[in-house]
């Protein structure tokens, strides 16, 4: 009944090593893990609709909306359960994905990736004018605890860790099943030719939609995680350059396999970090060059190296 | 597709955790203090502020590791340590800067930390801090809220100033000097930086002379560089005095195109960040133009030992003069190395932590700026006055100077603990010791 697949397995066996790694790492690590994997949902939000041909250039308005549901709740709602406050994260982003995405459904392409940055923009503005907010300056995000326990400092984070790996891996098996669901595969379809799948009687529309919402509740997961793994929450998470570092990731990964967005992330956070550690002066243009070279030597992403061994292989 | 296999997710984890445990992990058993430097190196803060306190940073550091900085810091390096320090790009956003201050603090296993120019930084990094128990001196940032959200700070220090000095200090500096002042616009960054400024400018303002006029509030966005509609508008409204708290590319554009367009004719501008380009203006601004440096800096710092040292040694090395941010990072360090002096008791070691946290507290040190006292925030704020004055050109040595400057003491200029600026301006400075 509820047999896994072999990525599947691997996908567990991966969280399971994460987890009990945990307590070996060095506690920079884990942290850069953490906000890597929280980056890595929202990079899966991107990527779920980058399949069925959509490329959203505004996923941060949910990465922000869930961070600052984390950070409103505690700070005006009174809320301090983590898991609450993910939950009030999702169903914000949920709620505003319902209506949006009735609007949003009805382009595509350039269009699409416009209307999503603009809509994130506006966020932004709103957040940016709002003083009690913060404004750019953001604010702090109260402690947490997690079903009535209380872990103080250190071990606050590394059970945020050890949830994020969790969380991160269940969504990743859910959206291994839906990939490979004949649901999944019509977002192929739809990518190729559209009318072809409404000749077939199913609605392309109506499937966009189910995944704008479920793009919209995972980035808010990964918005969620991030800020309690920081503590802080600002406008930045709206901001286009966010967005864009989303979209980025998910080219960087490759959009063929569901581990594909985590490991380009994890790799892009430790690109970032030593780059900027050998180069202080200059890191941007490290970035720059690594990223440019997947681009020039693997336009399908990280993942192609493994597709083509696999290939080399039969 | 069933085939799939996913065996470069443990690859990847193996090798994140080989760069890992690679890592240079040697602390400072090396019988070097460490210090993390925080800064802009890139983005639109590196040039005005990032760089010019980096300039100072590394002047004061090698000064000190060669032991010739004048009294009473001769004592070589930190505590007759030398020196090492870990430079880190402050761009990038507030959740970066956590990330890189952990790696400060685990993986370069630094002594203290200083830096930070943007406020969202300091707001993310001073919770973080605490902690991680770290030594962390915030050199510039100017959020009244710091102190306000983290209440009971213990190791988080800030030797430079709260942005309602500059502006209850501006306000007071425009009534003092007797100008014209029967209305005051604004024109203000889009951000947080520019609405508190304009909040605590306008609220001291009206404190101060009741019933003077608003005409307008221009809040063009942030690097926005062109801002020929808000000077328009600024012109329009004839008021007699312009407040603006601009900083950076921005304020050297919107002076440059006002001045061109007569904005500064017959009325008073105030720049409560104005001085970090008096040597760039090269007489593109209009003299009389009412400039500040965010405290007892740059130009505006007195004459003592320290303070000739510094810009004698920067001009040498920089070959300009040292602006406001070069001596807010050079404050931080002094302030740094007396507080672990006084914690050690005698020289060669690196005292612990606690130790450094509880002598810097409340401690009175000696820099470039004059005697700073850490006496607000109980004991963690510095409490310093502040200055104004009019820029003047002379065309025919070059130069740019400060005219009719006056200073203010901390006192009169700062609120007490436990009031937030907002409050104490309301409540019409209560306290305040004016000479």
């Amino acid at each position: 009944m509820f047999k896994l697949d072999k990525t599947e397995i691997w996908l567990v066996v991966s969280a399971l090593v994460l987890v009990a790694s945990a307590f070996l790492l060095p506690s920079w690590l884990t942290f850069i893990l953490t906000l890597a994997l929280a980056k890595g949902l929202v990079v899966q939000g991107v990527v779920i609709q980058m399949r069925a041909g959509l490329v959203s250039f505004g996923q941060g308005l949910f990465f922000c909306i869930g961070g600052y549901s984390v950070g409103m709740g505690g700070a005006f709602l009174g809320i301090h359960d983590a898991f609450v406050l993910i939950g009030l994260g999702v169903a914000a982003s949920v709620g505003v994905a319902a209506i949006l995405g009735l609007l949003m459904t009805r382009y595509r392409d350039i269009f699409f990736a416009m209307l999503s940055l603009a809509l994130s923009m506006i966020l932004y503005g709103l957040i940016v004018k709002n003083q009690a907010l913060g404004s750019t300056d953001g604010f702090n995000v109260h402690d947490v605890s997690f079903l009535g326990w209380m872990p103080a400092g250190e071990d606050q984070k590394l059970v945020i860790f050890v949830l994020t790996v969790l969380v991160a891996g269940g969504i990743a098996i859910a959206l291994n099943r839906y990939m490979k669901s004949g649901l999944g595969g019509v977002n192929e379809a739809i990518k190729e030719n559209e009318i072809r799948v409404e000749f077939l009687g199913l609605s392309p529309r109506w499937i966009l939609y189910a995944n704008y919402l479920f793009a919209a509740g995972i980035s808010a997961v990964g918005g969620a995680f991030t800020a309690l793994a920081t503590g802080h929450v600002d406008p930045e998470m709206a901001f286009w350059t966010t967005s864009g570092e989303f979209v980025f990731i998910a080219l960087l990964g490759g959009t063929s396999h569901v581990a594909a967005p985590f490991i380009a992330a994890v790799l892009f956070a430790l690109v970032r970090t030593y780059a900027l550690e050998l180069a202080p002066h200059s890191w941007q243009m490290i970035l720059g060059f690594v990223l440019l070279a997947i681009i020039v030597f693997l336009p399908k992403g990280l993942w192609s190296l493994v597709a083509e061994k696999r290939r080399a292989a039969a | 597709m069933k085939r799939t296999k996913s065996y470069l997710a443990p690859t990847a984890l193996a090798l994140a955790a080989a760069i890992g445990f690679s890592a240079p992990v040697t602390a400072a058993e090396n019988g070097k203090f460490r210090v993390g430097i925080v800064t802009f190196l890139s983005g639109a803060a590196a040039g005005p502020f990032g760089v010019p306190s980096l300039n100072g940073a590394k002047l004061v550091i090698d000064a000190l590791n060669e032991g010739k900085v004048p009294a009473p810091y001769g004592l070589k390096g930190i505590n007759g340590l030398e020196i090492e320090t870990v430079i880190v790009d402050e761009n990038g956003g507030a959740s970066k800067q956590v990330e890189e201050f952990r790696n400060l603090a685990e993986r370069h296993k630094v002594d203290a930390v200083i830096g930070y120019i943007s406020s969202g930084d300091c707001l993310a990094i001073a919770p973080v801090a605490e902690e991680l128990k770290l030594t962390t001196v915030l050199f510039d940032c100017g959020t009244s809220r710091l102190f306000e959200e983290n209440k009971a700070p213990t190791y988080v220090f800030r030797t430079g100033l709260d942005a309602a000095i500059d502006n209850i200090g501006a306000a007071r500096y425009l009534i003092d000097t007797g100008r014209k002042l029967e209305s005051v616009a604004s024109i203000q960054q889009n951000y947080a930086w520019g609405h508190d400024s304009w909040g605590d400018f306008s609220a001291a303002i009206k404190q101060l002379k009741p019933g003077v006029k608003v005409t307008t509030e221009q809040l063009p966005k942030l690097f926005q560089g062109q801002y020929g509609a808000e000077i328009s508008a600024l012109s329009v409204s004839k008021p007699d005095v312009i407040h603006s708290s601009f900083w950076g590319g921005d304020m050297e554009a919107f002076v440059l195109q006002g001045n061109a367009r007569g904005l500064f004719d017959k009325r008073t501008a105030v720049l409560t960040c104005g001085e970090s380009a008096l040597d760039r203006f090269k007489g593109q601004a209009p003299n009389g133009l009412v400039i500040g440096a965010r405290g007892p800096f740059g130009a505006f710092a007195p004459e003592n030992t320290l303070s000739t040292w510094f810009r004698t040694a920067y001009r040498s090395s920089a070959e300009m003069d040292p602006t406001y941010p070069a001596f807010k990072m050079a404050q931080a360090i002094l302030g740094l190395k007396a507080a672990v002096e006084k914690a050690a008791g005698k020289p060669g070691v690196i005292p612990a932590k606690e130790e450094v946290a509880r002598s810097f507290k409340g401690l009175t040190f000696e820099s470039v700026s004059g005697t700073v006292r850490m006496a607000r925030a109980n004991g963690h704020q510095a409490l310093q006055g502040i200055a104004y004055g009019e820029y003047k050109f002379d065309a025919k040595s070059d130069k740019a100077t400060i005219a009719n400057v006056k200073s203010y003491s901390g006192e009169c200029v700062t609120p007490p603990d436990g009031t937030s600026a907002a409050d104490w301006i309301k409540a019409g400075f209560p306290g305040a010791q004016c000479n």
